[in-house]
């Protein structure tokens, strides 16, 4: 895990002298905009996949769209890889530097632009923190819907490069749902414009390309967001359960009867217990698994889906149904689910947090096999799951510290991520492919797939210097990882030869 | 599972017959069920039909996601959405029974619930398309969130086919509203759009907002409490639901002229040169009618913000699209290339050279 990168199957670009490339961008930004030295770029070295670490040769902190087109111009010319990063809050290494990259922090582009109310749109650089447009916008009534659980510190840059989700986005969408506009930089330092203040744009829908491309195809410099109406009611139920299956029924029942939910999050009984013990959010610990339903909409409205979807959770087997009493109530039912990554992080030395996606109908299924998956692999797996959407983050429990349980913990989260693959789902439904799952992508994809993903790379960045070795694999690497895979039932990569 | 219910309906599956002859090469015209030839530049390609691979693959209503091969009618899907109490929100128009689902999707057009739930592209989860080698590339799936590799499968919304033939789609559907009704207002055009911009910053159930050049007709969609409330507030005429129709398939009388434009513009900005206009999506989408063409038309929607389509009608230099700034042209011809190299699918039919 801690070698990164392998110039033979990632990339492998020439090395530059890092005297050169610093005297090549010392004139380009003010001096605290260009960090050099190894203690001030240690704090790079890493996102918030922290076991997966390198150091770029500098970090460069523009903060202007001038100066972020000279430096990429500057890394154009001398042939340096490039790596964008927010707030480096991501899971799946989409941040972490290529050995020798120029590091390109957009923390200093922090400002809200404009916030139009009238049009429900605010314009906002990439360093922005995801919530505080929700906050800067409160006052009209309108918020950001996408809220990933990293909100408090997750800059929208961030967001768009990775198409972030959240709790709310089976109502309310993901990221690429709630834009309108972005301007980019490329490689060469043009700037563009993808998407219109219109409804919509004339040729190609390049900014849905351009969303959650990870950093591979440009730097994104500025973003129009669209704003939501805050709902007039929010009510949440608690549904307690003594077996998983049950409760995955009930979850497609509610679905089935018209409900579209704001938030439908399951959790399975070590990851509601570890919650509980972390959060005192009122669960009942002896639950085999416990559903949230969050509704929100017109008064009346929310008042009847209540009493719709507590009435069906009741018929399909309930142990126990709740509605939050209060609003007090209804945010510590939230704080529980919210805090639940932390929570198992307080009953194992370390967790690794998987992010597949499953058509919900599987999911009785995918959890006996992940159950039968985790004894073989020797180590324990606490489920928290985006019900209504079929988001599944399996937490594999470990000690990073004893011998062998790091490489296990991967081994069974690549095994869960072939398992998603293999009901029809998907090895990434928010986090990113990034580093962390590059292998995975050789599963989920084609040679011939794989083949349209580069060209589509190259249209955007001929030289491959943006966040390489990220995202999409090279058929190299997957000729590698794959010889023992099956897609869509034939043998992957057969052209290619075996190393 | 008990209550699983998959759904799918009779149809066939060209691709074998299909691949060998995008293997023969092109230029290739790909066609659907024809209804939307008029949407798009003339062009030179040997017609490759998509019309007989037809079928709805797999729908079960509790995943909210259907799949259909590209020339399943619309409303063969929309009939089979509607015995399970849903539907797909991004209502497309459609021009005649003929009218395919790969239709409206490499066409893209949205009808209008639009500014409330989203374009059609919002609702593709995953698309099959075929390369110029015959090879089928899947993008996406069936999953509402899934960020692994690019979203390619949302490129292929409005693409007209210029990446190649879409072969099959995931599409999400949502539930059918508890209750809907149709309004309308003796409005003039601009006060009825300031009037509406400020209901929109509101939680209301609207799903339209039409504007017919006399009357602004409004849509309400949702719950019923929540609907009878708005209702009681806005005042208004009831009018019959399937008006709507008539603006989702532009069988009004206001789509009648020789030469149409659809304007697109900022909601909320200024339209002047477009006031006088019919309008939908709450003044975001306009619809200009003329006796000739005045190519004079893209260069004042670009003014305002927006882009100009030429619907009906021929303008001397034969493009329907708005002509786009040369970075992003060279941008699209080398996205084009990526997915195209030798440029064998509907060579031209956004834009020359494209």
């Amino acid at each position: 895990m801690l070698d990164q990168f392998d110039a033979r199957l990632d990339a492998d670009f020439p090395p530059v002298d890092s005297a050169r490339l610093i005297a090549a961008l010392k004139p380009l930004l003010p001096a605290e905009g260009l960090k050099t030295t190894v203690e001030a770029l240690r704090p790079y070295e890493t996102d918030g996949l922290a076991a997966y670490r390198s150091l770029p040769a500098v970090v460069a902190l523009p903060e202007s769209v001038e100066q972020v087109q000279a430096i990429l111009r500057v890394c154009s010319a001398l042939g340096v890889p490039v790596v964008a990063r927010g707030a480096g809050t991501g899971l799946s290494g989409g941040a972490l530097p290529y050995p020798g990259c120029v590091l390109l922090s957009l923390a200093k582009f922090s400002r809200i632009l404009e916030v139009d109310a009238q049009a429900r749109t605010a314009r906002v650089q990439p360093g922005v923190r995801n919530l505080a447009i929700s906050e800067a916008v409160a006052h009209l009534g309108l918020f950001y819907a996408p809220d990933p659980s990293s909100q408090i510190a997750c800059s929208i840059g961030g967001n768009v490069a990775e198409n972030a989700g959240g709790v709310h986005c089976l109502k309310y969408g993901l990221t690429v749902h709630n834009l309108l506009k972005l301007e980019i930089v490329t490689l060469e330092g043009e700037v563009l414009h993808l998407g219109s203040d219109a409804y919509d744009a004339p040729g190609f829908d390049l900014m849905a390309l351009m969303t959650g491309s990870e950093g591979l195809l440009g730097v994104v410099t500025e973003i129009t967001v669209k704003l939501t109406p805050l709902p007039e009611t929010t009510q949440v139920l608690l549904a307690a359960f003594d077996d998983v299956a049950v409760a995955a029924q009930a979850v497609a029942e509610i679905i089935a009867e018209g409900v579209i939910p704001a938030g439908l999050e399951m959790m399975d009984g070590p990851a509601l217990r570890a919650a509980e013990d972390f959060a005192l959010a009122g669960y009942p610990k002896d639950a085999a698994a416990i559903l949230l339903c969050e509704l929100d909409g017109a008064g009346p409205d929310v008042a009847e889906e209540i009493a719709r979807v507590s009435a069906l959770l009741s018929s399909s087997g309930a142990t126990e149904v709740r509605q939050a009493r209060d609003e007090d109530e209804r945010r510590r039912f939230w704080a529980g689910r919210k805090g639940a990554f932390p929570a198992v992080g307080r009953i194992a030395p370390d967790y690794y947090c998987m992010d597949g996606t499953i058509p919900r109908r599987a999911l009785p299924q995918v959890l006996t096999e992940i159950t039968r998956l985790s004894e073989v692999h020797g180590l324990a797996v606490a489920n928290v799951f985006h019900a209504g959407d079929g988001n599944l983050h399996p937490l594999i429990l470990y000690d990073a510290a004893k011998d062998g349980d790091q490489d296990a913990a991967e081994a069974l989260g690549g095994a869960i991520l072939e398992l998603c693959v293999s009901v029809g789902g998907t090895i990434t439904g928010e986090h990113g492919v990034g580093r962390e799952k590059i292998n995975q992508m050789c599963v989920q994809f084609s040679s011939a797939e794989i083949d349209a993903f580069h060209a589509l790379k190259a249209a955007f960045d001929p030289k491959g210097l943006l966040n390489p070795g990220k995202a999409i694999p090279t058929l190299a690497r997957c000729a590698e990882f794959g010889g023992m895979h099956i897609h869509h039932g034939e043998l992957p990569f057969a052209h290619l030869p075996r190393f | 599972m008990g209550n699983c219910r998959l759904r799918t309906s009779p149809g066939s599956d060209l691709t074998e017959s299909l691949a060998e002859r995008v293997r023969a090469g092109g230029p290739l015209r790909l066609e659907g069920g024809g209804t939307r030839a008029f949407y798009g530049r003339p062009f030179e390609g040997e017609l490759l039909s998509l019309a007989g691979h037809r079928g709805v693959v797999d729908y079960d209503p509790s995943e909210l996601v259907i799949t259909a091969r590209a020339g399943t009618p619309v409303s063969e899907i929309e009939t089979l959405l509607a015995g399970e109490t849903q539907m797909l929100a991004f209502e497309p128009p459609v021009f005649g029974p003929a009218g395919t689902l790969g239709g409206a999707v490499a066409t893209g057009l949205s009808g209008p619930r639009r500014p409330f739930v989203g374009p059609l592209r919002d609702y593709v989860l995953g698309a099959r398309i075929m390369n110029p080698q015959g090879e089928v590339l899947r993008f996406g799936g069936t999953v509402f969130k899934n960020v692994a590799g690019f979203d390619a499968f949302r490129l292929m919304a409005g693409s007209l086919g210029c990446f190649g033939p879409i072969l099959d789609i995931s599409l999400r559907v949502t539930p059918r509203p508890r209750a809907e009704l149709a309004l309308v207002f003796e409005m003039a055009g601009e006060a009825a759009r300031t009037w509406v911009t400020g209901l929109m910053g509101r939680p209301l159930p609207l799903s339209g907002a039409f504007h017919d050049g006399h009357r602004l007709h409004l849509r309400l969609s949702g719950g019923g409490a929540g609907v009878a409330a708005t209702r009681a507030e806005l005042g208004g005429e009831e009018e019959p639901l399937e008006t709507w129709d008539a603006f989702r398939h532009m069988t009004h009388p206001v789509f009648e002229a020789p030469v149409l434009w659809r304007v697109s513009l900022p909601p909320t900005g200024p339209a002047e040169g477009f006031e006088a206009t019919a309008w939908d999506w709450a003044g975001g989408q306009r619809w200009l009618t003329a006796d000739t063409v005045d190519p004079g038309v893209w260069a004042r929607a670009a003014q305002l913000g927006g882009h100009a389509t030429l619907y009906r009608g021929q303008a001397g230099n034969g493009e329907v699209f708005q002509p786009l700034a040369p970075g992003a042209f060279n941008l699209h011809r080398r996205v084009k290339a990526a997915l195209d190299p030798a440029g064998i699918f509907n060579p031209g039919r956004m834009y020359e050279g494209l």
